[in-house]
């Protein structure tokens, strides 16, 4: 092996791969068989960079090289970087050798387009057939499917990877045209809904015959950038949704963008990466798919940006007081989910614990409530409860007044400035 | 109501021959002692339990007819975190799930539910830390061995995990604290203790590394620095997730 060459090439497809933020690696009930190597069931976050993002899987390009030019991406054809390519075998062998030494729970491939679609599928399907069949490898794959590949090759990708994704890249369809004139919605989306299809399909004979095979069985996902184009809140959270619901997808992935290349059609190269909200997105994101929040709920025409000083559930809260205060005691796990400062786990505890008696401010306490925010919003055991009338600003206001925002460093800087 | 110091052998037989003692000397107030006694204050009631199999067998019996198979492993996990002064809550626990007409593992208002809970998550947390933080290093002789300091005396519940996961590597994990480790055969596991007394660190059995070992290293922190956006540089963020303690046993942070 020569290890300068690995090493170069290593760093310089690690680099290009990582602004792809997806890093999963649960989903999958993949089991080690025949005393293979490894498999892949819960997830495990193995270490976290300086940025504080977590390390998963191996996450890597097969090439950088590439013949698109989409604005926002470093492997743009016109971008004068170095370029590399691993072989297959070189691939394989760095995944096992790192899942070995238990730094990673698999890898992550993706690619940039040489050639043609279908030739780049192929290569990156061939990395995965050769470890399942050839090095009988039980730990997760995730595939980037090539937008405009065959179904046959999306086929066969599905047959040895555990999750496929296809990156949409722009929350709109005229965003994607402004930045990324070489690619088109469409042959994103028709990889997504031949997976859909295929998915279902085989989940249900899986039921059928225990033998039959599995097909990504970590399912599908995608990515938007978020900032590079002047879409709202409102645009981004409504075309997630609408991927949810229509191709059935495990994840979006919101990627604030990193402005890497100066083009006077992307923002400019000191503009900061728009990590808040990425944040408040995610969190919106969570609302709808675990909290049984309508996306409308939380972005509409009126409302089309997330508050930046609070998480969009004390957002929603304050612009509907008229639904609380909710009783612990009383109400359904759907209205106790809505609760600002109570989250999935304290509102089950809740709703377990209070059958075998009346619960007051201490229990909410020691099951993990944040009651800096809660008090505002529920009843519980005591005559201690909020009895002014408070509108939802002044919530906010007194809210925001006794918490320690984890943006707080941010703002007394920027204050500091004046 | 007079208190009753139990002296039991710190073991989690021998914390349920002492939920045993209990009921069959109708106690009421209690306290947990491990190990010898000294103190022989003047009225104060001692009972030294006795770690009994059938006695143990018989409480753990009548728990299970209470608590589900699953708060069973629960208990067990939170004794396994070895924190001073907490087997008493266990007893607590136990008690209360015995003079209960019903199931109470759920009752979180409960304070020796609560903090059971509290236990149980603190030892997991420290169990999926480990299965994450866990870095082998390759020995010529093929094992792949890990040196390793939780929090919690996790190494038993790791078992399950890097056995189905390392079927077909020969493995070793050993807690450099508590002095032992789990060694993985390809067929089954063992318990090994190994004596360290001529060298300054156990790290040192890595004196015969397998040849490919250093470049795999070498490219694994290459992949990590890699892998950083600068300009989204969080420190805060990335010790919380990584706190500092556990940075000596991390390839890409040593």
């Amino acid at each position: 092996m020569n290890e300068e060459r690995i090493t170069e090439k290593l760093n310089i497809l690690a680099d290009a791969a990582k602004y792809d933020v997806s890093c999963a690696s649960s989903g999958s009930k993949r089991k080690n068989e025949n005393k293979g190597l490894g498999n892949a069931s819960n997830g495990i976050c193995h270490s976290y960079t300086e940025d504080g993002r977590c390390v998963s899987l191996l996450k890597i390009l097969l090439t950088n090289h590439c013949i698109f030019d989409c604005a926002y991406c470093v492997s743009r054809k016109n971008n004068d970087i170095k370029r590399a390519a691993f072989t297959v075998q070189e691939v394989v062998d760095l995944t096992i050798n790192f899942y070995r030494r238990n730094y990673i729970e698999g890898l992550f491939l993706s690619s940039g387009i040489f050639k043609n679609a279908d030739y780049t599928m192929e290569r990156l399907v061939r990395v995965a057939k050769k470890l399942r069949t050839e090095h009988n490898f039980n730990g997760y794959i995730h595939l980037k499917s090539i937008p405009g590949a065959s179904d046959e090759l999306m086929n066969e990708a599905g047959l040895y990877a555990d999750r496929l994704s296809v990156n949409l890249e722009m929350p709109t369809e005229a965003g994607l045209k402004l930045l990324a004139p070489d690619k088109n919605q469409q042959d994103m989306i028709k990889p997504m809904g031949y997976l859909r299809n295929a998915i279902i399909k085989h989940s249900e004979e899986k039921k059928l015959f225990k033998k039959a095979p599995q097909f990504a069985p970590a399912g599908q996902s995608t990515q938007m950038i978020i900032g590079a184009t002047p879409e709202n809140d409102n645009v981004v959270l409504h075309s997630a949704n609408y991927f949810y619901k229509n191709f059935k997808l495990k994840r979006v992935y919101y990627s604030g963008y990193v402005p890497v290349l100066a083009d006077n059609r992307l923002p400019a190269l000191n503009t900061a990466v728009p990590m808040v909200r990425e944040n408040r997105l995610y969190q919106a994101d969570w609302l709808m798919r675990f909290y049984g929040f309508k996306v409308n709920e939380i972005v509409n025409n009126a409302q089309p940006h997330l508050d930046l000083d609070i998480d969009p559930k004390l957002g929603w809260a304050i612009r509907n007081m008229q639904a609380f205060p909710v009783d612990i005691n009383k109400s359904d796990l759907q209205l106790i989910l809505r609760v600002p400062g109570i989250g999935l786990l304290s509102a089950q505890k809740i709703v377990s614990a209070r059958k075998f008696g009346k619960l007051n401010w201490d229990h909410l306490k020691k099951m993990g409530v944040s009651l800096n925010r809660a008090k505002y919003f529920v009843t519980c055991n005591s005559n201690e409860f909020e009895r002014r009338d408070l509108t939802g600003n002044n919530i906010k206001q007194f809210i925001l007044a006794t918490s320690q925002s984890k943006y707080l460093k941010n703002t007394q800087t920027q204050l500091n400035l004046f | 109501m007079a208190l009753t110091t139990l002296i039991y052998d710190g073991t989690f037989e021998g914390l349920l021959s002492a939920v045993y003692e209990v009921y069959a000397h109708h106690l009421q107030l209690v306290k947990l002692h491990t190990g010898e006694w000294h103190n022989s204050a003047l009225f104060e009631n001692v009972i030294t339990v006795t770690t009994d199999e059938t006695r143990a067998a018989r409480v753990l019996k009548g728990l299970k007819e209470r608590v589900s198979h699953i708060g069973i492993q629960r208990l067990y996990a939170a004794h396994l975190a070895g924190i001073a002064g907490e087997d008493i809550n266990l007893l607590g626990y136990m008690r209360y799930a015995f003079d209960s007409p019903v199931n109470i593992e759920e009752d979180y208002g409960n304070k020796y539910v609560t903090r059971v809970s509290e236990l149980v998550r603190m030892v997991r947390r420290e169990k999926h830390r480990m299965e994450a933080f866990v870095r082998f290093q390759q020995l010529t002789d093929g094992t792949f061995y890990a040196g390793v300091e939780p929090d919690f005396n996790v190494l038993p519940l790791l078992i399950r995990h890097f056995k189905s996961r390392y079927a077909d590597q020969k493995w070793m994990i050993y807690d450099i604290k508590r002095k032992y480790g789990v060694y993985y055969d390809l067929h089954d596991t063992q318990f090994v203790e190994m004596d360290f007394a001529d060298l300054n660190k156990p790290n040192s059995v890595v004196a015969a590394f397998a040849e490919d070992e250093s470049v795999y290293q070498h490219l694994w922190k290459n992949y990590f620095n890699s892998v950083n956006i600068a300009s989204r540089k969080n420190t805060k963020l990335h010790v919380r997730h990584i706190p500092k303690r556990y940075w000596k046993h991390l390839t890409e942070k040593i």
